[in-house]
């Protein structure tokens, strides 16, 4: 009948980013595949007070969730800022990563990506000290991310000794 | 090369450091980009874009003709918002190219009846607006529209045919007068004015019984809210009065005047609209929403009025770029606030008039309501000085006209708000709303402002909903979501379950078995019974009580925690709740216990329904049982009993959807086996492979029925409860000498209609049942009419 126009079908917010779980069991074609038909999303930059049923609210307004898994500080066993979101149905994890990606959850901006399917150990923080890598190395003060930065909490930067 | 340099032109002079080699389908790729941006923004004009664009397809049409032809097809029927400047386009390039606009109409012809065989209506009339555009490019013959145009009115002379039918007909032919009334009356105004008069004849006689089931207040003031048709020919009307001056449309073609009036014009084949069709879906009849008007815009330009062809126009246009750009949410926005001619009318108001016409659009909206949400920030940040406070006067407009407004697009504002407001701190002048408090809390705006505050706390914690409210409304601050443990401590020794309670706690807590646990439950004696049922078998609503209430309070922590307990007692609980009443006891226990936390009550129904402990008659009958009545008018509980019926038809869908593909299957295999070889040859295993598909075939059409019977008997159990209880109050009203219009009959009204419009497409399978024993003559008026005018829509 008529022409597709691929320039009108654009759905960013929907493509994979270029991030790749370095811990994945499988080749890369593989990964792909999974990200390519999975139906969960990996939600980042939370709260460490976040609870399981905000983010249960915030997730059920793009369609039925089927699970959360909050992500845990592998030593304390306690949230340590992200969590993985299982949809029913693909079309509704599409849906969160357009509306709802990018917006504000306990007044964060919350960051979600595709991700390959959840797995059993996948729940807890890579970084050294047992939360996520990224609290491992920032330099900045973060309330609700327990502070300042691991490294910085034992090397405090040159300028904060000095400030008054 | 020529073509490389014009086309690097209308790339606002960028210059592009292109591949040497032009792969076919590299420059199809191309005349795509530079057809769909056209129009955008850019440092040459617009006319001289549209020239240069121009040459360029006509250099290409030798080779690419075809290409062309279906890319031109396509943007007049995906960009309606763009329709002149790609009218304009074809206007060029016909008289360039008289042979070119005549296969491009006859393309669009094509693809017009390809739209209407398809049920794509809303596309349709896109293709019939463009088409009555190109009159206006001299590429079509102004006689041979208005023909097309009478053709299209005289189905409302047909007989025996859905009023939405002729009703689509009607609505293409006055929506294109905007763009070509003034030409087509200048050519042919005798033929014009009987066609107007045929439509005025139609639309007396219309039948707008539906009118009220799609309407978002009941009141006509401020601004009645119209139905379609009407408001359209009352803007048409006054357009006519005006003598068809119309001056918001972009005309990008009266620039080409002297060009395009040397073209020679074609004439549109005759075009028989395509008779009706019992599968057809035309388009279900609107209600126009309208919230602000010419006093709201305090400063700048006025507003249209209600009843100019301007308003019709933005409207209309703005609809359209949603819809186009709905995916990508920063251009929906960038494109909404970049609308042309924005200097001339009030655009923010425009576009959150429009936004939440969509968001509260009956029965549904075109689009998934978190859209909305998200859609209203981008354009707060890309207008952090104006729009936000068009938000707020918008916000504090609906919540004034609540008491009026149904309840459908009260829950949608609600959501949409607390939503909204976790975006943004929370901050609100909630002191405005202080006369909220003067009133019965079960008057709309208390009750508003409860949910909005109890969705405001599942978005974040009980302590910040007290932080950020005054302390005048503490009487409207949900409650603290915490377990409520009837066997708690000694103060309830008492109670009969109690010593169980700390039986069954710690064999929990040390992981005893199933059938440990299985032995302590059967010690639990039956309150319903008089002797020792050694079995128990027998529905024991203590043993429920206790399992379920211990059960529960150890796994209160977290919803994870919930769910991991239902999981592994689900045999368990299974059991206890084998018979209705087991069920309906579940369901009362968990509300007991959770009656301060309704997110936790509707996790935990999903979760048992999905896992079979409970059914969704069950689940409809608890809801409207008389334990529930005082909860009745609370927003959780339509939230679980919508849920809980989306759940039923998925799991139809489900089933149907297999039953398809193992015939699919088997008629794929049948056929391959017929174009291979001999029958003699037919082996064994074919012929078991055929019959093992042939048994699934049957089973799954049993499990097909038998999920459709479910379906229905849901829905029955669901009306008749409603009918029950709307029927008490009418009765009870009467005796009395009550006004019937409580806060409460109009929640349960508005409910029963809510149903309908929710569910409207299952539901229409079984509206035979429905009228024949539920929805019958004897039933009160007031309750038949919500079902007449459901019927009414698809008429």
């Amino acid at each position: 009948m008529s022409a597709k126009l691929s320039a009108l079908h654009s759905d960013s917010y929907v493509e994979v980013s270029q991030y790749r779980d370095q811990h994945f069991k499988g080749n890369r074609k593989e990964q792909e595949k999974l990200l390519n038909q999975s139906n969960t999303l990996y939600v980042g930059n939370l709260s460490f007070y976040t609870t399981e049923e905000q983010v249960h609210e915030l997730f059920s307004k793009s369609g039925d969730v089927k699970r959360i898994i909050i992500g845990l500080d592998k030593v304390k066993k306690t949230a340590c800022g992200f969590c993985f979101v299982e949809y029913y149905a693909r079309g509704d994890a599409e849906h969160a990563m357009r509306f709802i990606n990018g917006t504000r959850l306990d007044d964060r901006i919350i960051r979600t990506d595709w991700d390959a399917g959840f797995k059993e150990g996948r729940q807890y923080g890579r970084g050294k000290s047992g939360g996520q890598v990224r609290d491992e190395y920032r330099q900045d003060y973060d309330p609700a991310r327990g502070g300042y930065g691991k490294l910085a909490q034992q090397h405090p930067p040159v300028e904060s000794r000095n400030t008054y | 090369m020529s073509r490389r340099r014009h086309s690097d032109e209308n790339d606002g002079g960028q210059a592009h450091k292109r591949r040497r080699t032009s792969e076919p389908i590299e420059i199809e790729d191309r005349l795509e980009s530079l057809i769909c941006r056209v129009g955008e923004k850019s440092t040459s004009s617009l006319e001289s874009n549209l020239e240069g664009l121009a040459g360029v397809l006509e250099a290409d049409l030798p080779n690419y003709k075809n290409k062309i032809l279906r890319i031109l097809c396509a943007v007049a029927r995906l960009l309606p918002e763009k329709l002149t400047v790609y009218t304009t386009l074809v206007g060029l390039l016909n008289a360039r190219n008289y042979n070119f606009g005549g296969e491009f109409v006859e393309a669009m012809i094509r693809q017009l009846k390809e739209t209407l065989k398809n049920n794509l209506y809303n596309e349709a009339v896109y293709l019939v607006r463009f088409l009555s555009d190109l009159v206006n490019c001299h590429v079509i013959a102004a006689p041979s529209m208005v023909a097309m145009f009478e053709n299209f009115v005289s189905v409302t002379q047909e007989e025996d045919v859905p009023q939405v039918r002729s009703d689509w007909f009607v609505y293409v032919v006055l929506s294109c007068l905007p763009w070509v009334g003034k030409e087509l009356y200048e050519k042919k105004d005798v033929e014009m004015d009987r066609l107007l008069s045929q439509i005025e004849g139609y639309l007396k006689r219309r039948v707008k019984t539906h009118v009220q089931m799609l309407q978002v207040w009941t009141a006509e003031k401020p601004h009645p809210q119209e139905e379609y048709l009407d408001c359209l020919w009352a803007q048409i009307q006054k357009l006519k009065k005006d003598r068809w001056q119309e001056r918001h449309i972009l005309r990008p073609y009266i620039a080409f005047d002297s060009v395009l009036c040397e073209a020679l014009q074609h004439n549109l084949p005759p075009f028989t609209p395509p008779g009706h069709m019992p599968d057809a879906q035309y388009p279900m009849p609107r209600v126009v929403f309208r919230m602000f008007d010419y006093t709201d815009a305090p400063e700048g330009p006025v507003m249209p009025g209600s009843h100019s062809v301007e308003r019709f126009v933005i409207e209309e246009n703005l609809h359209c770029i949603i819809k186009t750009h709905w995916k990508e949410r920063k251009t929906c926005a960038a494109q909404l606030l970049s609308y042309p001619g924005k200097n001339k009318i009030p655009l923010n108001y425009h576009i959150v008039e429009v936004i939440f016409g969509e968001l509260f659009q009956l029965p549904t909206p075109p689009h998934i309501d978190v859209l909305y949400t998200t859609l209203l920030i981008e354009l707060c940040k890309l207008q952090p000085g104006s729009l936000p406070q068009v938000l707020a006067q918008a916000t504090e407009m609906l919540y004034m006209r609540l008491d009026t407004m149904n309840t459908t697009c009260i829950d949608r504002l609600i959501n949409w708000f607390s939503h909204h407001l976790s975006n943004f701190q929370f901050r609100w002048s909630w002191d405005d709303w202080a006369d909220c408090l003067t009133v019965d809390l079960e008057k709309p705006k208390p009750k508003f402002v409860k949910e909005v505050l109890e969705k405001s706390m599942r978005l974040s914690y009980h302590q910040r909903i007290v932080d950020i409210v005054p302390p005048t409304f503490s009487v409207l601050i949900p409650a603290e979501p915490i377990f409520i443990y009837k066997y708690l401590d000694e103060t309830a020794s008492t109670l009969p379950g109690y010593q169980l309670s700390i039986t069954l706690g710690n064999a929990i807590k040390n992981r005893a078995t199933n059938e440990e646990i299985l032995t302590i439950l059967k010690e639990v004696p039956n309150p319903n019974q008089e002797d020792d049922d050694d079995e128990g078998e027998s529905f024991n609503p203590l043993k429920i009580d206790v399992f379920l209430q211990t059960l529960l309070h150890l796994a209160a922590k977290s919803f994870s925690h919930s769910f991991s307990a239902l999981a592994k007692f689900h045999e368990i609980l299974k059991t206890l709740a084998d018979s209705d009443e087991g069920k309906l006891h579940t369901l009362k226990v968990i509300y007991e216990v959770w009656r301060n936390h309704p997110q936790m009550i509707a996790v935990l129904v999903d979760k048992m329904i999905r896992t079979q402990i409970v059914d969704c008659a069950a689940v409809a009958n608890w809801l409207f049982s008389q334990d529930m009545a005082h909860e009745f008018t609370r927003l959780y509980i339509w939230e679980i009993l919508h849920s809980t019926i989306r759940k039923m038809n998925k799991h139809v869908q489900k089933i149907q959807k297999e039953l398809e593909e193992a015939k699919d299957k088997l008629e794929k295999q049948q056929l391959k086996r017929r174009d291979s070889g001999d029958d003699e040859d037919m082996d064994k295993n074919s012929e078991d492979e055929d019959g093992q598909l042939e048994e699934q075939i049957e089973r799954l059409q049993e499990k097909v029925e038998s999920a459709q019977s479910e379906q229905k008997n849901l829905f029955l159990v669901i009306f008749q409860r409603f009918i029950m209880l709307l029927t008490e109050h009418l009765v009870r009203c009467e005796t009395g000498s009550v006004d019937i219009s409580t806060p409460w009959y109009k929640n349960c009204v508005d409910r029963l209609q809510q149903i309908f419009l929710m569910h409207h497409v299952t539901i229409q399978q079984y509206m035979g049942t429905l009228e024949n024993l539920l929805f019958t003559a004897e039933l009160d008026h007031h309750i038949l009419a919500v079902y007449q005018q459901f019927c009414a829509l698809q008429l």
